[in-house]
């Protein structure tokens, strides 16, 4: 039982990782590798200000307006400079290795005896039978406000744009946009989002770790993939809500590997395996995946 | 008005494969005029449309739309006055997005693409009589996504979205060339209608003489950057298939086509 509830409550911050990287992979067709980076940096910040004693709750917003930034940087590296997007993000990712050691002071910073997300007030007035959720039921309410809030931006005008960029760049241009600007949005609305997975996360774990990072994109490729595979043939499933099944499905799987008789040392050489075999067994690399250097 | 003006264009400077394709090359259209392109191909056709877009910069010389000097302004502010439809029936419109979200874009044009509802409910009846006009059965798929089109249908939506608010200029870059026969000649009556109706000042490159002929004001041969056929009103109307055609021969055989 404890080993399914940790598989929601992973799945589910992973989840909010993957609805940023469904914008940028799969709306924007941009391979963005920020995101290695930016989700120990929402996890830097968010443990940082919690150790100097700021309200947990407090510190996610400004989590995700630190990711946002990263996102910025990526997009000006990639519009501005006219660098290629794979490299955009892979410059960034290395720059902020440096700059999240120097927010959180040091490579691994815990805050064990610090009230957090999951540990205050509000979750501890929970009834006895649902304690045992309470880190399942916060990680919910983030998702599903996220998940909402998207849903909510791709029917406006502005999401229009951004889905019109990543389709069809020359209907944006004879709209008379500036097609950069949008990209440059994206991968801001996006990487404020995965600042905002890695925050949660730091929180759930009460501690920053400077590697916390490595893999998170290909984490959130396999949900994004995985939920776009599972109902490709379902017109009525939305990407976001397709993309956090996804999400729990994989963390699913690699818990299912790890229970084989798997250590935690194995986890990333599993990820990357899983990856993969969705790759192959999904024949998405028959599509464009646009992952040339 | 639309003007080239003394313009040059050079591609691939400084390496063996220089060349000029354009040399003090200047074309006023005045307003209002529906002008045909004809010219073999690397004629410089598509190049000047590029040039008037700003998808490609020139190198020498003065671009002019009304009376503002747009040699140094971005693609995407150009087109604020100009609609433009492609060869390709895919480049015009959104494929992921249905016919709706299509037609609220386009209807957007100029304004502001804010925080607000990208469908406005208001104007659906309206997208649907525009639709309705065209005869294809697109105002009942409101809600498929434009992928799921046949060529000629986007094609269609392509000239209709890029019509839709109020511009000067339209640029047509073979846009019936993918289209078979029966589709092509829908899109050609589409396209003279909109162009009448909106008093739209027009430029179409087309690789059929006969629609160069039948459509317009004025027609314009080009070749190897040159203009060697200019007639409008009258004399335009005076010309003879035949005639281009065998101007047309000429050129081809001095290129040992």
């Amino acid at each position: 039982m404890g080993i399914i509830i940790g598989i929601f409550e992973e799945g589910m911050i992973y989840a909010i990782l993957a609805l940023g990287v469904l914008i940028t992979y799969r709306i924007l067709d941009f391979p963005d590798l920020t995101v290695d980076s930016s989700f120990p940096l929402g996890a830097a910040v968010s443990a940082i200000l919690t150790v100097n004693g700021m309200n947990p709750l407090l510190t996610l917003p400004i989590a995700a307006l630190a990711g946002a930034v990263s996102g910025l940087v990526t997009g000006l590296i990639h519009v501005k400079c006219h660098v290629r997007d794979l490299l955009s993000g892979i410059i960034t990712m290395t720059g902020l290795y440096s700059i999240n050691l120097r927010i959180a002071g040091r490579a691994n910073l815990p805050f064990f005896n610090m009230e957090t997300l999951f540990d205050n007030g509000f979750t501890t007035s929970f009834p006895t039978f649902l304690q045992p959720y309470s880190k399942m039921i916060v990680v919910l309410i983030v998702l599903l406000l996220v998940k909402l809030l998207l849903d909510l931006f791709m029917k406006t005008k502005a999401g229009f744009l951004l889905r019109a960029v990543g389709d069809n760049q020359t209907v944006v241009t004879t709209l008379a946009k500036d097609s950069g600007l949008i990209k440059i949005e994206g991968l801001v609305i996006a990487n404020a989002l995965v600042a905002l997975a890695g925050a949660v996360m730091a929180q759930k774990n009460r501690v920053f770790d400077i590697s916390m990072g490595t893999g998170a994109i290909v984490f959130g490729l396999a949900a994004v993939i995985i939920g776009m595979n599972l109902f490709k043939n379902i017109s009525f499933i939305k990407g976001t809500t397709a993309a956090i099944v996804g999400s729990i499905i994989y963390k699913a799987c690699v818990a299912a590997a790890l229970s084989m008789g798997l250590v935690p040392q194995d986890l990333k050489l599993i990820t990357a395996v899983l990856f993969l075999l969705i790759l192959v067994l999904g024949g998405v690399h028959k599509k464009k995946v646009k992952f040339r250097a | 008005m639309l003007e080239l003006r003394d313009v040059s264009k050079v591609y691939s400077p400084g390496s063996v494969n220089e060349n000029c394709l354009f040399r003090h090359f200047s074309l006023s259209i005045p307003d209002s005029q529906f002008v045909s392109v004809v010219g073999s191909n690397g004629s410089g056709k598509t190049s000047m449309l590029n040039m008037l877009c700003g998808s490609i910069p020139v190198d020498e010389g003065q671009i002019l739309m009304g009376s503002q000097d747009i040699t140094k302004i971005k693609d995407f502010k150009r087109y604020r006055n100009i609609g433009r439809v492609y060869q390709n029936p895919a480049m015009g419109t959104c494929g992921s997005m249905t016919i709706l979200e299509n037609m609220s874009m386009a209807d957007n044009k100029g304004k502001s693409f804010g925080i607000t509802p990208g469908v406005n409910k208001r104007r659906i009846d309206e997208y649907r009589e525009l639709l309705q006009k065209l005869g294809l059965g697109l105002e009942d798929k409101l809600h498929t996504p434009v992928g799921a089109l046949s060529g000629g249908q986007r094609q269609a939506m392509a000239l209709l979205m890029s019509t839709m608010t109020s511009i000067e200029f339209l640029i047509l870059d073979e846009h019936t060339a993918a289209l078979d026969p029966k589709t092509a000649e829908l899109i050609m009556k589409l396209t003279d209608r909109l162009v009448r109706e909106k008093h739209l000042t027009t430029l179409m490159v087309t690789h059929n003489l006969r629609y160069a002929l039948e459509y317009g004001d004025r027609i314009i041969m080009l070749h190897e950057g040159h203009i060697v056929l200019d007639k409008a009103g009258e004399e335009k109307a005076n010309l003879a298939l035949d005639e281009i055609l065998a101007l047309f021969n000429q050129i081809s055989i001095e290129c040992g086509n």
